[in-house]
C-alpha cells in the first residue's frame, strides 16, 4: 500500500439523490431493504412510449427550498442540476464543511461533476419560444440551465470552490470517470479535495431516444418494480432512471489534519476505450478493452484479484449482462464458487444514465461501510449463460451481511468507453 | 394611473430579484436596480419580461438600455401606456 499520505485518497463525504432514496440514510435503508424506486409514469404512456416506467427521485418543493433560493427556482426547469446540487451540498456538509456566501474561494477544493446533457426540459421550452420568433423572451437562465457544465456552474458557486471546476461527459461511464479524474487531480498534488459526482435529468426528452432504440423494457408497465431485472433470464431491457451522486474526495493527509470521518479509501482504477474494434461499437463494448480496464484498475490499486470481495457491476438488464460477467471472470481469473459476490444497484433504481456511475459508487461505498451486500432484485431466474460462469450463490437475492474489504465498481458507456474503480474499507 | 399606483404595481415585479432588502424597503424613484438593490445585472432582462407581462406592453432593446432605475422604468412604462 502507498505510504505517502499525500498520495492516498479517501472519501470523506457523500450525498445522493436516487429514485429509491434521497439522502444517505434513506438510500442506505433502501439498499438494505431492497426498496425499488421504479414507478409508472402516465406522461410516458400519453407520449406512446413502449417503456412507461422509470426511476425519478422524490423531491417535494419544501426540500428544494432548503437548497435553492426562490430566485434560483424562478423559471428553473433542469432536474439534473437540481439533483446534482442537492447531492453535492449534502456531500459537502457530510464531509464537515459549511457554506458561507461571504467567504474567500476555497482554492484547495475543485469540482468535477459530470452530466450527459443538461436541462432538456428547459431547452424544449426555449426551442418553442425561439421557433415562435420570441428569442427576446427566453429570460436570463437558458444558457446556464442548458450548458452541459450547468451543474458545475451552479454547485461550485453555492459552495465557493476555487480549484478546477468542470464537467465531464462520457455517457454511462460519466460518474465513475469523474471520481477517477478527481482522484488523479489530488494524487498529482493540484488539489487537496475534489467534490466529484454526476447527475442526469429525468423524463421523456432524455429517455425517448433509448425507447426508440428498443433497449428499454416494455414488458413491465403494469408491474414497475419487477421491470429492472439485471442478470435475469427474463431481463428484457433496462428501466430508465435519474438522479445524482456526489462524493468528497480528499488526500488522506488533509482528512487526517482536519480529523474528518473517512468512509472508504479510493485505491485507484483505470479509464480506457475499446476503440469500437474487436466487437466494440458505438453501443457495444469491446470485451478485450473491458477486461484490460479491470485488470489495469487492479494493478493500479495494487490489489490481487483474489482480494476483491464484491463487485458492483454495470449490469443494466440488457442482453449484454452475460458478456459483462464473462469479462469479469476473465479479468479476475475467478469463476463459479470462487467468483466475488456481485450485484447491480440498477435492479432498484433503474439505469440512471450519466448519474449511474456516481449513484452506484455511493452504493458501493455504503456496502463497504455497513458491511453488507444489497440484494439483486428480480433475479430469481439467473440467466443460463451467467449460471455457466458463476455460481448462483454469488448473486444474492436478499441483503446479506458480509465482511467486505474491497469492492470493485465498473461502468461502461456508449462510445465504447470504460471505467473501473476500487474502494477499500477504511479503518482509522 | 398615478405615479404612486405605478410604483405600487412595479414593486412586486422587482422584489424577487432584490439582493438588498434594506434598500428595497426604502425604494423610491431614485433607486437604482443594480447599485442600490444589488440586482444581478443578468436578471434585468427578467424584470423587463415581467414588466411586459404585467402591463401588456413591449419593451425594445433601446428601452431596456435606459431602464436602470425606478424613475426611468416608470417613465418608459408611462410612455408605452400613453399616460
Amino acid at each position: 500500500m502507498e505510504n505517502n499520505i499525500n498520495k492516498r485518497v479517501v472519501v470523506t463525504g457523500m450525498g445522493v439523490v436516487a429514485p429509491n432514496g434521497v439522502g444517505i440514510p434513506e438510500f442506505t435503508k433502501a439498499l438494505q431493504n431492497g426498496t425499488s424506486g421504479i414507478t409508472f409514469h402516465q406522461k410516458l404512456k400519453d407520449l406512446n412510449f413502449s417503456c412507461q416506467i422509470g426511476g425519478v427521485p422524490n423531491l417535494p418543493h419544501e426540500l428544494q427550498s432548503q437548497y435553492f433560493t426562490d430566485l434560483q427556482l424562478r423559471g428553473f426547469n433542469s432536474s439534473g442540476i437540481l439533483y446534482g446540487c442537492i447531492a453535492g451540498i449534502d456531500a459537502w456538509k457530510d464531509a464537515g464543511f459549511e457554506t458561507d456566501p461571504d467567504s474567500e474561494p476555497d482554492y484547495n477544493t475543485g469540482l468535477i461533476f459530470g452530466a450527459g446533457t443538461s436541462g432538456v426540459e428547459k431547452f424544449r421550452e426555449a426551442i418553442y419560444k425561439l421557433d415562435g420568433g420570441e428569442v427576446r423572451r427566453l429570460g436570463s437562465t437558458v444558457v446556464l440551465q442548458t450548458m452541459t457544465s450547468g451543474i458545475s456552474a451552479y454547485l461550485s458557486g453555492m459552495l465557493g470552490l476555487g480549484n478546477q471546476v468542470t464537467t465531464n461527459s462520457s455517457a454511462c461511464t460519466t460518474g465513475t470517470e469523474a471520481i477517477l479524474m478527481g482522484y488523479d487531480r489530488i494524487r498529482s498534488g493540484n488539489a487537496k479535495r475534489m467534490l466529484v459526482g454526476s447527475c442526469s435529468d429525468h423524463g421523456p426528452y432524455v429517455w425517448g431516444g433509448f425507447d426508440a432504440m428498443r433497449v428499454m423494457t416494455y414488458k413491465h408497465n403494469d408491474d414497475p418494480e419487477k421491470g429492472s431485472r439485471p442478470m435475469s433470464a427474463s431481463a428484457s431491457g433496462f428501466v430508465p432512471g435519474s438522479g445524482a451522486g456526489a462524493l468528497v474526495l480528499e488526500s488522506l493527509k488533509s482528512a487526517m489534519e482536519r480529523g474528518a470521518t473517512v468512509y472508504a479509501e479510493v485505491l485507484g482504477g483505470d479509464i480506457n476505450a475499446g476503440g469500437q474494434r474487436q466487437g466494440g461499437s458505438l453501443t457495444a463494448p469491446n470485451p478485450i478493452a473491458v477486461q484490460r480496464c479491470i485488470k489495469n484498475a487492479l494493478k493500479n490499486s495494487k490489489i490481487n484479484p483474489n482480494e476483491v470481495d464484491a463487485i458492483n457491476g454495470h449490469l443494466t438488464a440488457t442482453s449484454k449482462d452475460a458478456l459483462e460477467i464473462e469479462n469479469w471472470t476473465r479479468a479476475l481469473g475467478r469463476k463459479h464458487q470462487d467468483f466475488p459476490l456481485v450485484n447491480s444497484t440498477k435492479s432498484l433504481v433503474g439505469h440512471c444514465l450519466a448519474a449511474a456511475g456516481s449513484i452506484e459508487c455511493v452504493a458501493s461505498i455504503l456496502q463497504l461501510q455497513e458491511q453488507f451486500i444489497a440484494p439483486n432484485a428480480n433475479c430469481e431466474d439467473l440467466h443460463e449463460d451467467i449460471k455457466k460462469l458463476i455460481d448462483v450463490s454469488r448473486v444474492p437475492q436478499q441483503a446479506i451481511n458480509r465482511d467486505i474489504e474491497v469492492i470493485a465498481k465498473a461502468s461502461f458507456g456508449f462510445g465504447d468507453v470504460n471505467a473501473c474503480v476500487l474502494f477499500k474499507r477504511f479503518i482509522a | 394611473m398615478t405615479k404612486e399606483q405605478l410604483i405600487t404595481k412595479l414593486k412586486p415585479l422587482i422584489e424577487p430579484y432584490v439582493q438588498d432588502e434594506e434598500a428595497f424597503k426604502n425604494l423610491s424613484e431614485d433607486t437604482d436596480f443594480v447599485k442600490d438593490l444589488k440586482v444581478n445585472s443578468a436578471n434585468l432582462v427578467d424584470i423587463i419580461l415581467d414588466i411586459e407581462d404585467e402591463f401588456d406592453i413591449r419593451l425594445e432593446n433601446e428601452d431596456m438600455e435606459q431602464m436602470l432605475d425606478v424613475k426611468s422604468a416608470m417613465e418608459i412604462i408611462a410612455v408605452k401606456l400613453g399616460i
